[in-house]
């Protein structure tokens, strides 16, 4: 029960989060990726100051036996630089250049009541499931 | 640059970063947003269940927010919705083929210097700047 009211107090800061620095408004992402046109800059900030929590956070977390309501941390240690890795890259990065969205504000934008979030998440859930269709059956 | 907002960017960053902090502290989990989405359809019971209550935590904060503080920002109207669809198939296919999106690896992976995380998401920050350029710049599709 904890755990999951953490996983929502977690959720709802990031949300928060999403929408104060706009990474939930599409055509402030656009703008961001658009360093040909009007480019705004801003967005590097979200990075810069996430990272700046993160950075320092993390380390110290880390350093701990376990957290604090499970038996271990759930951290990927894989370190290979791959093919998958650079293509689902690519075509991520593709997918958020032509939409402005990426997975987390496409969620936090069913909370500003849009078709865009809608159809952001529907399709987002399609390509999970035919990536894992292609990957089963190879 | 008359849209540029440093200040709302860092503090709502400081906000992700302190969101993933607390995940990782109580939960031992990464706040990866594509790999939480994924793992509600492909998980035990009881590992399903955390991920839904984050990812209505999302839902709710822009609900929060957009509550607090209407028309901080406006969003775009008639925005092609094939386009949409499209391109919300290579996130969803293209964050599963790398394991992470701009949470997991541009957040997480990066404040633990992963080298996978680096590659990653220099790839898809080139990748959108690229397909932006060419929607607006080279094909003049969208303003």
């Amino acid at each position: 029960m904890k755990r999951i009211l953490l996983a929502l107090l977690s959720g709802i800061l990031f949300g928060l989060g999403l929408s104060l620095s706009q990474m939930v408004n599409p055509d402030k992402v656009l703008g961001f990726l658009d360093i040909a046109g009007n480019w705004d800059p801003s967005l590097a900030f979200v990075m810069i100051g996430a990272l700046a929590v993160t950075f320092v956070s993390f380390r110290w977390v880390l350093k701990r036996p376990g957290p604090l309501l499970d038996d271990g941390f759930h951290v990927s240690r894989r370190r290979e630089i791959d093919k998958p890795l650079l293509l689902g890259a690519g075509l991520f990065g593709i997918g958020w250049g032509m939409t402005g969205y990426c997975p987390g504000p496409a969620v936090a934008g069913l909370g500003l009541g849009t078709l865009e979030a809608l159809v952001m998440v529907a399709s987002i859930y399609a390509g999970f499931f035919a990536q894992k269709w292609f990957a089963d059956r190879k | 640059m008359e849209n540029f907002s440093p200040v709302s960017a860092l503090t709502g960053g400081a906000l992700i970063g302190i969101s993933a902090t607390l995940l990782l502290l109580f939960n031992g989990r990464m706040a990866g947003i594509s790999g939480i989405m994924n793992g509600v359809f492909n998980s035990p019971r009881s590992e399903t269940i955390w991920r839904l209550a984050f990812l209505a935590g999302l839902v709710i904060g822009a609900f929060l927010f957009n509550l607090i503080a209407p028309g901080f920002f406006t969003m775009r109207q008639g925005y092609p919705l094939g386009l949409l669809a499209a391109g919300g198939f290579l996130v969803g296919f293209g964050t599963r083929m790398s394991n992470g999106c701009t949470s997991g690896h541009g957040i997480c992976g990066l404040a633990n210097l992963s080298p996978r995380s680096l590659l990653a998401t220099l790839t898809f920050m080139a990748g959108g700047i690229v397909t932006v350029y060419l929607i607006r710049h080279a094909l003049e599709l969208t303003v």
